[in-house]
């Protein structure tokens, strides 16, 4: 039996600020399996942050266990993360975090950059994924020379460009307006349904949430309620 | 070298040039301490042959020994002051010590030479044959005084180039013409190769000998016949000097009855001696300058530390974004010190065009010998490469040492 892409098992993560403690989450146990895409959704401070990093693998939670690809991942050491996110992982942030002065092209190129491959190789691939997000002909514009859909876009490029199984976006429309914020979706989608990309996304948007095909909502560090959005949008007539 | 390696040089490279004046700034410190450590050891080194062929002026493996006693400061009293070395002495000295090749005598005085409508002040020596072996003086026209010369008391003569320059017409040749010393005429038999400076600094060219017996008994007028100015001896091997410089003195204290407690009446020097006081000098400024150097290389070493601290802070955002999508400690680590190691070498790279200019210029300006070693320019190189390796390690691991959440959340 193939095991699920994620399995979190009564996962805690508490933090110890001064005397006080802050359980930002408090028993989470979630599975997510390949190629599905979910939105988490809740308030303020529910934890969802909290979530995605430890399913980064940039975290680790305080107690629990959790499994990626069947790898448990609460015990590994920092190196070990680190090699995992590179090989398994894309990251898409609400501020983008692009290096500044530094091209598209080699903003794309870096998750490459540190596994050793040769520079006319990730410049091929990088070159590919900024293809992919509709970028060609944008390569050697600096992140102040884009729009914040198309710097988003080169977010999504980095993202990709290692060919990840799992693609986490927290709150990655955040920063966009409407129509960027539309064309980010169609993008993730398209990844998602086209080529299986796994994906995991935190909005507060109704309508992002709606490109999903689960919804979880988060409250307190918990689960609230975790369902199934019968419906996927109809790629939109405009623009495509 | 890797990609990973490259493109982390490239980075840096681009960094610096972003930041111009500060990298220019901070680098400061190593160029002007490998300025500093290329240009001392240059004039140090053009310093040392200098002196180093000075010293060979002397002759080969020689011996002096003066009449009188050195002081502690080392102030000798003047030169024949005290009778106390004589003839027989280095006859003695000969006969009795195998380790020395040969013995020589001289004694001088400053006197007037006139030659035709000109004359000169010169340094007169009366020298036993011997002397000339023993201090390599060589001959650019007609030849040395024979034994037949010494026993005769010849009224021949031998002068230097300077003597030349002052007495004769460019072109006319010295040797045969008759000049008059204390009013005495001598003939010139020969001409001497010229020696330059000496290592103390006086003109070596500035001198006549004639035969030790004429200058007794015609020119000077010595109440002590047999007392000498000075004695010369020297030996096969340079590394019986001072074993020979010894046996002398044992023999010099035997034949002037001296007492154990009573001290020396003479003063023994050798080559080896002599050049070590002229190395001396030059070592004190090439430890003063040695001092400049480590400090300019220990502030800029701090620094290029400084800068990278703030480099990391500034930055901070960039390496949780690095450390996101997969890079390991020994990445960010390599980062920083790259960074760092390119700071430096391009500093230690101006600071080697900059000393190498400067001993450059010393020698244009103050005509003071200089000489550039390949493995000075070699050793700068790689001492920066050094600072900026030692001084880049503790921003570097700071770096790596970083929360990715936090360090992705920093503003
Ligand atoms: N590094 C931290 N130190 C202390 N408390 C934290 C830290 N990170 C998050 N928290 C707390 O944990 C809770 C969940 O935060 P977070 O996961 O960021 O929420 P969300 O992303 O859902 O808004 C909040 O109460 C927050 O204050
Ligand atoms: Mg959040």
């Amino acid at each position: 039996m193939m095991s699920a892409l994620i399995q979190c098992e009564d996962v805690w993560k508490i933090y110890r600020v001064g005397d006080m403690e802050v359980q930002a989450l408090r028993g989470l146990s979630l599975t997510i399996e390949q190629g599905e895409f979910v939105a988490i959704m809740g308030s303020s401070g529910s934890g969802k942050s909290t979530l995605m990093n430890i399913l980064g693998c940039l975290d680790q939670p305080t107690k629990g266990r959790y499994r990626l690809n069947g790898i448990e991942a609460s015990n590994l050491k920092p190196d070990q993360l680190a090699g995992i996110r590179n090989q398994q992982i894309g990251f898409v942030f609400q501020s983008f975090n692009l290096i500044p002065r530094t091209s598209a092209l080699e903003n794309a190129q870096l998750p490459l950059f540190y596994r050793g491959l040769s520079l006319k190789e990730q410049r091929a691939q990088a070159a590919a994924a900024l293809g992919r997000v509709g970028l060609q002909g944008r390569e050697h514009h600096y992140p102040t020379q884009l729009s914040g859909g198309q710097q988003q876009r080169v977010a999504i490029a980095r993202a990709l460009v290692t060919s990840p199984s799992l693609l986490l976006a927290d709150e990655p429309t955040g920063n966009l307006d409407t129509q960027s914020s539309q064309e980010i979706m169609r993008i993730l989608d398209q990844l998602n349904r086209d080529e299986g990309i796994t994906i995991i996304l935190v909005t507060h948007e109704v309508d992002i949430a709606a490109y999903a095909a689960r919804e979880i909502v988060i409250k307190d560090g918990q689960v609230l309620s975790d369902r199934l959005t019968k419906t996927r949008p109809t790629p939109s007539p405009v623009g495509g | 070298m890797s990609a990973f390696v490259w493109l982390t040089i490239l980075t840096a490279l681009r960094i610096l040039a972003r930041n111009r004046m500060r990298a220019g700034l901070t680098m400061l410190g190593i160029v002007i301490g490998v300025a500093a450590v290329i240009a001392m050891v240059s004039i140090g080194e053009g310093a040392k042959q200098a002196v180093q062929a000075q010293i060979a002026t002397m002759g080969t493996n020689v011996i002096i020994i003066f009449p009188g006693v050195t002081s502690a400061s080392g102030v000798r009293g003047s030169q024949g002051s005290a009778v106390t070395l004589t003839v027989s002495d280095a006859l003695d000295l000969k006969k009795r010590i195998p380790l020395l090749s040969d013995t020589g005598w001289a004694k001088r005085d400053v006197m007037q030479i006139v030659y035709g409508n000109r004359n000169w002040n010169g340094t007169v020596n009366g020298v036993s044959p011997s002397y000339l072996t023993i201090r390599d003086w060589s001959f650019t026209s007609g030849d040395p005084f024979t034994q037949t010369d010494v026993e005769s008391a010849a009224r021949v003569a031998l002068i230097g180039q300077t003597i030349v320059g002052n007495l004769f017409e460019p072109g006319e040749e010295p040797v045969g013409a008759v000049i008059r010393i204390k009013n005495v005429p001598f003939r010139v038999i020969g001409v001497l190769a010229p020696k330059g400076q000496s290592a103390q600094g006086s003109d070596q060219d500035d001198v006549i000998f004639i035969p030790f017996s004429t200058a007794e008994r015609k020119v000077f007028g010595t109440s002590f016949i047999g007392s000498v100015g000075a004695m010369f001896g020297s030996t096969d091997q340079v590394e019986d000097l001072p074993m020979a410089a010894e046996q002398i003195r044992e023999v010099l204290r035997a034949r002037h009855r001296l007492q154990a407690e009573q001290e020396d009446d003479f003063t023994i020097r050798t080559q080896v001696d002599i050049g070590k006081v002229q190395e001396g000098t030059s070592e004190t400024l090439t430890m003063m300058l040695f001092a400049i150097a480590s400090v300019s290389l220990l502030v800029g070493g701090i620094g290029i530390m400084n800068i990278l601290l703030v480099s990391v802070t500034e930055r901070t955002r960039e390496i949780g974004v690095r450390m996101a999508v997969g890079a390991k400690r020994r990445h960010i680590v390599m980062q920083f010190l790259i960074e760092a190691m390119t700071l430096s070498l391009v500093g230690g790279v101006l600071g080697i065009i900059l000393g190498v200019t400067g001993a450059k210029l010393t020698t244009l300006i103050a005509g003071w010998p200089t000489i550039i070693s390949g493995n000075v320019i070699l050793l700068a190189f790689f001492f920066s490469l050094v600072v900026g390796l030692f001084f880049g390690l503790y921003p570097a691991n700071k770096a790596s040492r970083l929360n990715p959440i936090e360090a992705l959340r920093y503003e």
